[in-house]
This record gives structure tokens, C-alpha cells and sequence, in this order.
């Protein structure tokens, strides 16, 4: 497209109101009335000045020129994913502008075939823009969903006055470990614990990098002036961080999540003794 | 140049460092401390970091030689406080602080002093009668 | 395809220099929103760096910029000093080692605590370190 300055479709761009009259009417027929005429007015007005702008420093839509325009579409797609549209329903809305130059190059005397031509090429390559926004929107979408679940499904407990404990299940990924190893470190400040368990008896295999954020999470624990046991850790994961060589050192380990929390009330100061009526 | 106020809390000194660390401000505190050491026959330190939002090496390497420095002079050194981000990005540094004894707030750390000046006995001319007992197993476990 | 934004450089002449640049690296980290963890990351790998820039390089500047690449933000930091240079970069590189009195720890750990390091640096020329840290 390098060798076309756009000139033509730069005209039919700025060639008035009716452009946007019509690339509305035609951008309304996909969307089936799940945006109001108005809210989808605005959005084409505001997208078409930031076009006509963009258009005056040619039509490669991959320059400099076009950063805004390229923001902007991002922007609407974000928005359009986050509020259920589909990606085509999105990059419709956009090839619905070729009508509207179609339809105005029409009407100034023929339109001819280069500027159909050029006009159609270059919403085509918006178009592609808007598809590709799209998707990485929906990405970020998606990736926000996991975080939220995962804030859900790794709660950090408090087990007793000065006891926190986060019971980890499932295979843990590096990513995963290090949000809910920081969210337990906060908890500590949160409630003013000095003792963390992490339970990691429904944890079936760690990798080395996974085994590696547990025992720095717990050499954090240690300089932030807490304890932190780790507990139920299975024959298998002992295996692996016996065979990566990992050093484990002087880290209080326990078989379960039960043995854990005793020896952290012992060190509180609680004794437990059961009562001689039950012996 | 900063210089980071240094405050005497019954037999211990309160360092609580508000300011950006500037390394020759580090340097001072270490010199300071050491004179108000001798000078109050101070037992302990504390070193309040909960307002710090960095530690670098230079500082982490401030709290090791005001330790070693302090266990010379027979007090004992806390710091107390330290951010969970600051804590990890330690830890990432390579930086562990051994020797370092750590607890997780001003009161913790307070207790940690008490309970230590308490095993070790009064200065000579100390009244130990300010000293306040702590729980069984002291709540010192952390840090070591 | 990255874009940058924002060019700023700082000097780094004194102590109070690397402070500024620390500020400076940390008011940018958290205007791309950097969590709080990655956020503390950056600013200490900076610290260091500004004092390498300052013990070992004499003096020199810092330069902070974002980037965008697709779909997400970074920031990059550059410490370029017309110093001695590091003859053995490995060596400077291996934790622990130290020229002079230090740890040894401030460029071993810079380049853990980011996602891009690297080292441009030639003896009796100078040295020069990128870093780039990304959001999430
Ligand atoms: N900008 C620089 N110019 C010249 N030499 C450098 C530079 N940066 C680092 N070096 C060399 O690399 C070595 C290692 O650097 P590093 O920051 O890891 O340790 P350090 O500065 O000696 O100690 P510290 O742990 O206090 O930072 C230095 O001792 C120095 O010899
Ligand atoms: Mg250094």
C-alpha cells in the first residue's frame, strides 16, 4: 500500500456526515440491537475523527501515524470482550465502514476502481487490527478470571490466635506458588502471625522451581520475624527435593497439617494436654 | 546528609527509619549506634524497617554489621518490621541476614530484648525491676 | 514490535543521586502498575546498579523509559558509565565475587530480581547495563 497516499479515501472519509450516517446503519445490523444507537453513534463519531486524523499520514496502518487509532480500537475491543461480544461481532462493526466509503465513493461520480480498492484494503487491515486487540483483550480477560479464582480456591485460614495456614491443592505452577506464597507473607503483617503452615498434602508433584519458591518463602517468613513450617509433604516431593539437591536445611517440616499446628501453639507457649476423665 | 534519630527506650535503642537510605546516612547510623551503645550501656537495638520500601545490599549489609557490632558491645540487635516484598526480594538477592534476629513488629521485637537482657542477667548497675516476664517459650523462636 | 515512552535520564554523581534514581524507577514502575513484589524488584536492582555506577564507574547517568510491546508494559533502566570497564564479566557476574569490599551480590542479584539483563562494557571504555523488567 506503499505506493498510494490515500488521497481519495482521505476525501471520502471527510466527506461528511454521511459517512458516519451509514456506517452506523450498517454497523447496527451484526451488533442486533445489543448496543444502543447512541452508544454505537458515539463510538463510530469518536473513531472516525480519530481515523480522519490518523489518514493524514497515509494509509499504513501499522506507522506511527496510526498509534492512536490503534489505542482506541484496542481500547473498544477490551471493552467489547469484557462485555460478551463476540470478535466478530467487533471487527464487523468496523468492516462496516467500507460500505459507507462504498457507498459514498458511489455517490461522488462512479468511484473508481482504485479507491474501492485502496478504501477496502485499508478497513481490512483495521479490521485485522481490531481481531487481533481482540484476542489478546479476551487473553487478558481470561487471565484476570484465573487470578480471581485462584484468590478463592487458596484461601489463607487462620488456625489459631498467631497460627495462619494455606492448604495448597492440586499441581502447583511456579506463577500460582508465587501469588499465595505472598499472599500468606501479607497475611502474617495482616493479623500479626508468627507462624505460617503450608500445607501441601493435596499437592501430588512440585518441580524444582516450585520447590524453590516454597523454601524462599520461607526464608522471607524467617527475615520478616516469623516461623514457617511446611507440612504433608508426600514420599514422591521428598523424592524430588532430595534428587534436585535441593537444600531444605533447617526448615521445620511436619507429616501432617495437624502435627504442624501443635508444634506452632507449643512454640507460642500452648500446651495441650488431654483431659484425664478421657484417657 | 540525613542523619536517622536514634532513641533510647528504657535499656534498648529505637532506630526507626523513616527516610531513603542514602549509604553515607547508613554508614552514620552505624557509627552512631555504636557510640550510644557504649555511651547508654544499652542492652538491645531495635530497628524499626516497617516504613522501609527497599533493602538493597548495602543496607542488608548495614543490619549484619550493626548485629556483629552490637554482640561485641554485649547487646542484642532486632530488626523489626520488614515488608513481605521487601522480604522476597532479599531472599531472590541471595541475601538471607544470618545473625540477624528478626520479629515481626516493635512490641515482638521489644519481648525478644526483654526476654534475652532477662537470660543474660542486669548490667552491674542496672535495676532489673523494669524487666517484665514473657510466656513460656518466649516467642522468640523466630529469627535465630 | 516495542514502542517507548518517557525518556528520562537522571545523573549519578553522589549518594543522593542514586536515591533520586531509585524515586525515579519506582514512580515509573508504579505508573505501568507493576505489582507491589516486581515494583520492589526493579528498584532494588536499580540501587544496585546506580552504585556500581557510582564505586566502580566513577560516575555516570541512569536513563528510564516504558515500554510497550504487545499488550504489555515494562520499564527499562540504563547505567552507563565511561569507568575502567569489567575485564571478566563472568567473574563479576558470579555471586559472591568482589573487586573491591562489597558482597559481590549487586550484579549477580540485579540480574535475578529482573526479566532482561544485559552488559555492554569494555576496559578502559566504560560500562554499560540494561534492565528491563515486564508487567505480568
Ligand atoms: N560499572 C562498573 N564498572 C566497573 N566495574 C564494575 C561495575 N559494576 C560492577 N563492576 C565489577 O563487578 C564486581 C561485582 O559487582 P557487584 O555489584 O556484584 O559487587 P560489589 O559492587 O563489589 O559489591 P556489592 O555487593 O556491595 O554490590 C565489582 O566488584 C566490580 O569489580
Ligand atoms: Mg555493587
Amino acid at each position: 500500500m506503499a505506493q498510494a497516499d490515500g488521497g481519495r479515501v482521505r476525501a471520502l472519509l471527510r466527506s461528511g456526515d454521511k459517512v458516519l450516517r451509514r456506517w452506523v446503519e450498517a454497523a447496527e445490523v451484526p451488533l442486533r440491537g445489543r448496543l444502543t444507537t447512541g452508544e454505537l453513534g458515539r463510538t463510530c463519531s469518536d473513531l472516525l475523527a480519530v481515523l480522519v486524523e490518523a489518514s493524514d499520514g497515509g494509509l499504513d496502518v501499522t506507522s506511527d501515524a496510526y498509534a492512536g487509532a490503534r489505542g482506541f480500537l484496542a481500547e473498544l475491543s477490551r471493552d467489547w470482550a469484557r462485555r460478551g461480544f463476540s470478535p466478530s461481532e467487533t471487527a464487523s462493526a468496523v468492516f462496516a465502514l467500507k460500505e459507507a466509503l462504498f457507498a459514498a465513493a458511489d455517490e461522488d461520480g462512479g468511484g473508481d476502481l482504485t479507491t474501492v480498492l485502496e478504501a477496502s484494503r485499508w478497513v481490512d487491515a483495521l479490521g485485522l487490527v481490531t481481531f487481533e486487540s481482540f484476542a489478546r483483550a479476551r487473553e487478558q480477560v481470561i487471565s484476570e478470571q484465573a487470578e480471581q479464582l485462584l484468590e478463592l480456591t487458596t484461601p489463607v485460614v487462620k488456625l489459631w490466635e498467631g497460627v495462619v495456614a494455606v492448604p495448597l491443592i492440586g499441581t502447583l505452577d511456579s506463577a500460582r506458588t508465587q501469588i499465595v506464597m505472598e499472599k500468606l507473607l501479607q497475611t502474617l503483617v495482616d493479623t500479626g502471625s508468627e507462624h505460617a503452615i503450608i500445607d501441601i498434602t493435596g499437592v501430588p508433584a512440585v518441580d524444582t522451581e516450585v520447590a524453590q519458591h516454597l523454601l524462599k518463602t520461607v526464608v522471607a517468613a524467617r527475615l520478616m520475624g516469623a516461623e514457617c513450617t511446611i507440612s504433608g509433604i508426600r514420599p514422591q516431593i521428598a523424592q524430588t527435593i532430595v534428587t534436585l539437591g535441593i537444600e531444605f536445611g533447617d526448615i521445620t517440616t511436619k507429616s501432617s497439617l495437624a502435627d504442624a499446628l501443635l508444634h506452632a501453639m507449643r512454640s507460642t507457649g500452648v500446651e495441650v494436654v488431654r483431659r484425664a476423665g478421657s484417657r | 546528609m540525613e542523619r536517622v534519630p536514634v532513641l533510647s527506650l528504657g535499656d534498648a535503642l529505637l532506630v526507626s527509619i523513616q527516610v531513603d537510605l542514602q549509604d553515607n546516612t547508613v554508614l552514620a547510623l552505624q557509627e552512631d549506634l555504636a557510640e550510644r551503645i557504649v555511651a547508654t550501656g544499652a542492652r538491645g537495638v531495635l530497628i524499626d524497617i516497617s516504613a522501609v520500601d527497599i533493602v538493597d545490599s548495602f543496607i542488608g549489609r548495614m543490619f549484619a554489621s550493626i548485629a556483629a557490632l552490637s554482640r561485641l558491645l554485649d547487646a542484642e540487635t532486632v530488626v523489626v518490621g520488614m515488608r513481605p516484598a521487601v522480604a522476597i526480594t532479599l531472599v531472590e538477592l541471595g541475601l538471607s541476614l544470618p545473625g540477624v534476629r528478626t520479629a515481626l513488629d516493635v512490641e515482638r521485637g521489644m519481648r525478644i530484648l526483654r526476654a534475652a537482657s532477662e537470660r543474660r542477667g542486669p548490667r552491674p548497675a542496672d535495676e532489673p525491676d523494669d524487666l517484665v516476664p514473657v510466656a513460656e517459650g518466649g516467642g522468640a523462636a523466630a529469627g535465630a | 514490535m516495542t514502542t517507548s515512552t518517557g525518556v528520562e535520564e537522571l545523573p549519578i554523581r553522589s549518594g543522593d543521586d542514586v536515591v533520586r534514581v531509585r524515586q525515579l524507577v519506582r514512580a515509573r514502575a508504579q505508573e505501568v502498575r507493576l505489582s507491589l513484589v516486581d515494583q520492589t524488584k526493579l528498584v532494588t536492582a536499580a540501587s544496585e546498579l546506580a552504585r556500581n555506577t557510582l564505586v566502580h564507574g566513577g560516575s555516570g547517568t541512569a536513563t528510564v523509559e516504558t515500554l510497550h510491546r504487545d499488550g504489555r508494559a515494562g520499564i527499562r533502566a540504563v547505567f552507563a558509565d565511561e569507568g575502567p570497564g569489567i575485564p571478566d564479566v563472568d567473574q563479576a557476574l558470579t555471586p559472591g565475587w568482589t573487586s573491591g569490599s562489597g558482597l559481590g551480590l549487586g550484579l549477580s542479584g540485579a540480574r535475578k530480581l529482573v526479566d532482561e539483563f544485559a552488559i555492554d562494557t569494555a576496559v578502559g571504555r566504560g560500562t554499560t547495563v540494561t534492565v528491563v523488567k515486564w508487567t505480568r
